[in-house]
C-alpha cells in the first residue's frame, strides 16, 4: 500500500519536475504566464516608486521653501498622489497603455491617444497578464509614475499657486499630456514615438521633460514670487530637502530597474547604471560649486544627485557602467549651469529648479542615450542597422516632440484655469503664507 | 534701582552668567535676539543665489540691580562676555522705577 502511494507521489512528481525547473530560471519569461520573481520585484518597484513622491520629492521640496509654505508644497505633493492615483485608474491607464487600434508603422490618432478600452479598469483582473505579471501591477506601477511626474511640477510654481487651480490644472494635465506622452513613448507598435524607435526606458520624455517644460510654462504664466529676486528666500529646511533626495535615490531603484518589468540583468544593469551616474553627477555638482563659489555646499550635492537620477533614467535600461559615469558628469554640470548660472540670467522665478534639473538633465539624458546604448559604450547596442548618429537624431527627435506637445497643452491647460478660477493666490496671501492662508495651519507650532 | 541690559554673543553666555553669580547675581532674564552694529553679516549661498544676512544671533541679558551694584555689573558683564573681536555688544542701563515679588508681595530693593 505504501509503496503504490509511493510510486505514484512519484509519478506525480515527474510532471512537475519540468515546471520547477522552469520556475527556478527567473530569466526565462514564458508567453502568457506569470513569473513569481519578476512579480515580486514589481510590486516592490511599485512601492518604492510611490515612496519617491511621498515621502521623498514631498520632503525634498519641502525644505526649498520658506517656513510659512511648508505645508502647502506636502499637500500638493500629497493630494496629487490621491487625485492622479484615481485617474488613472478611471482614465488614465486607458489613454496610456489601450492598444486599440494601433498597428506597427501606421500613424493614427491611436498612435498619439490610447483610446478608452481599459477605461474603469476594465478587462484588468486578478488573471490579466502583462508580460510575466499580473496586469493589476503593471497598473499600479505605471500608476506611480503618472502621479510623480505632475508633483515634480508644483517646485516650478512653489509659494504662490491657489490649491483649488492646482487640482483642476494637475487633473487635466495627468489626463491630456502625462497619459498621451506616455502612450507615444510606451505604449508599443503603433505608438508615434515607439515606432520611431526613440530609447526611453524610465521616462526621460515622459516624466522629466514633461515636468521640467511644463514647470517652466507654469512659472512663467504665474510669474514671480513677490520680491523674487530681491527679498532674500532661504530653504526653510535643509534637513529635509537632504532626506528627501536620499529618499528619492532610493526610490529611484525602483524606478529605473523596475521599468525592466522582471527581475533579470537588465535590471541588474539599470540598478547598477543608476548608482554610478547619480553618484558621479552628484560629485560634479558639488565640485563645479566648489570651484564657482568656494564651498561645496549640502543642498549642491542633494541637487546634483537628483540631476545625476533624473538623466540616466532614460539611458538605464540601455547603458553601461562607463556611459552611466558619461550621463552622470554631463547632468552634474550640466544642471547646475542650467539652475545656478542660466536661471539667474534669465530672471524666471522656477523656485526649485524644476527646468534646470528636470527639463534639462531629462534632454541631456535622453540624448546621450542615443550615443551610449551603443556597445562601443558598453551599451546594450542599438537596434539592427541603427547608427549612433541615426538614433541621436531620433532621440532629438524624442525630445523636441514632448517639448513641443507638453509646452502647448501645459500652456492651455494653464490659461482656462486660470480664466475660470485663477491660478494665483493674492499678493497678500502670498505675503502671509500659504499653510494658513489655504490649510488654516501652520507647520511649526513653536 | 537699574535694569541693566547686554547684548552679547550667545556662546558667551555661560561666562556671563558665571560672572555675575560671583558678583552676587542670582536671577536674571535671557532672551534670543538678532541684530547687528558694526560686524558685518555673512553671505549664504543656496543653489546660486546668493543672501546677505545682515542680522546675526545674539543674546539679550536683562537683571533688575540696587543703584549702587551697576558699575561692578558693568565691569563683570564687560570682562566676561569680552572677545576683543567685533560684535561683543552693548550694555545699556535703564531707570528702574518698581520691583515686585510676585509670590510675597515684597516691593523695592526687597525685591531684587
Amino acid at each position: 500500500m505504501r509503496m503504490n502511494n509511493l510510486v505514484s507521489g512519484l509519478t506525480r512528481a515527474a510532471y512537475l519536475l519540468p515546471l520547477m525547473a522552469v520556475l527556478c530560471m527567473p530569466s526565462l519569461a514564458m508567453a502568457g504566464e506569470l513569473n513569481s520573481g519578476d512579480t515580486a520585484w514589481m510590486l516592490t518597484s511599485t512601492a518604492l516608486v510611490l515612496f519617491m513622491t511621498i515621502p521623498g520629492l514631498a520632503f525634498f521640496y519641502a525644505g526649498m521653501v520658506r517656513s510659512k509654505n511648508v505645508l502647502s508644497v506636502l499637500m500638493q505633493c500629497f493630494a496629487i498622489t490621491c487625485l492622479v492615483s484615481v485617474l488613472w485608474a478611471l482614465f488614465g491607464y486607458s489613454l496610456a497603455f489601450d492598444t486599440t487600434g494601433m498597428e506597427k508603422g501606421v500613424l493614427n490618432l491611436n498612435s498619439i491617444f490610447g483610446s478608452f478600452g481599459k477605461a474603469f479598469l476594465g478587462g484588468v483582473g486578478r488573471d490579466s497578464l502583462v508580460l510575466a505579471i499580473p496586469e493589476t501591477v503593471f497598473m499600479t506601477f505605471q500608476m506611480t509614475f503618472a502621479i510623480i511626474t505632475p508633483a515634480l511640477i508644483v517646485g516650478a510654481f512653489a509659494e504662490r499657486m491657489k490649491f483649488s487651480a492646482l487640482l483642476w490644472f494637475m487633473g487635466a494635465w495627468s489626463l491630456l499630456v502625462y497619459s498621451p506622452i506616455a502612450h507615444m513613448v510606451w505604449s508599443g507598435d503603433g505608438g508615434l514615438m515607439w515606432d520611431w524607435g526613440v530609447l526611453d526606458f524610465a521616462g526621460g520624455t515622459v516624466v522629466h521633460i514633461n515636468a521640467g517644460i511644463a514647470g517652466l510654462v507654469a512659472c512663467l504664466v504665474l510669474g514671480k514670487r513677490k520680491g523674487y529676486p530681491q527679498t532674500a528666500m532661504m530653504p526653510h529646511n535643509l534637513n529635509f530637502t537632504v532626506m528627501g533626495a536620499a529618499m528619492l535615490w532610493v526610490g529611484w531603484f525602483g524606478f529605473n530597474a523596475g521599468s525592466a518589468v522582471a527581475a533579470n540583468g537588465t535590471a541588474g544593469m539599470a540598478m547598477a547604471v543608476t548608482q554610478i551616474a547619480t553618484a558621479t553627477a552628484a560629485l560634479a555638482w558639488m565640485f563645479c560649486e566648489w570651484l564657482s563659489h568656494g564651498k561645496p555646499s549640502v543642498l549642491g550635492i542633494a541637487s546634483g544627485a537628483v540631476a545625476g537620477l533624473v538623466a540616466i533614467t532614460p539611458a538605464s535600461g540601455t547603458a553601461g557602467p562607463m556611459g552611466a559615469i558619461l550621463i552622470g558628469a554631463a547632468a552634474g554640470v550640466g544642471c547646475f549651469i542650467a539652475a545656478v548660472k542660466v536661471k539667474r540670467a534669465l530672471g524666471y522665478d522656477d523656485s526649485l529648479d524644476v527646468f534646470g534639473v528636470h527639463a534639462i538633465g531629462g534632454s541631456i539624458g535622453a540624448i546621450l542615450t542615443g550615443l551610449c546604448a551603443d556597445a562601443s559604450f558598453g551599451g546594450a547596442g542599438l537596434a539592427e542597422g541603427v547608427s549612433i548618429a541615426g538614433q541621436l537624431v531620433t532621440q532629438c527627435k524624442g525630445v523636441l516632440v514632448t517639448i513641443i506637445y507638453c509646452g502647448v497643452m501645459s500652456f492651455i491647460i494653464l490659461k482656462v484655469v486660470d480664466a475660470v478660477i485663477g491660478l494665483r493666490v493674492t499678493e497678500e496671501e502670498e505675503s502671509e503664507g500659504l499653510d494658513i492662508v489655504l490649510h488654516d495651519e501652520r507647520g511649526y507650532i513653536i | 534701582m537699574k535694569m541693566v541690559v547686554a547684548i552679547i554673543k550667545p556662546f558667551k553666555l555661560d561666562d556671563v552668567r558665571e560672572a555675575l553669580s560671583e558678583a552676587g547675581i542670582h536671577g536674571m532674564t535671557v532672551t534670543e535676539v538678532k541684530g547687528y552694529g558694526r560686524q558685518k553679516g555673512h553671505t549664504e549661498l543656496y543653489r546660486g543665489a546668493e543672501y546677505v544676512v545682515d542680522f546675526l544671533p545674539k543674546v539679550k541679558l536683562e537683571v533688575a540691580i540696587a543703584n549702587d551694584m551697576v558699575d561692578k555689573i558693568i565691569e563683570s558683564v564687560s570682562k566676561a562676555a569680552n572677545t576683543g573681536k567685533i560684535g561683543d555688544g552693548k550694555i545699556f542701563v535703564y531707570d528702574l522705577e518698581q520691583v515686585v515679588r510676585i509670590r510675597t508681595g515684597e516691593t523695592g530693593n526687597d525685591a531684587l
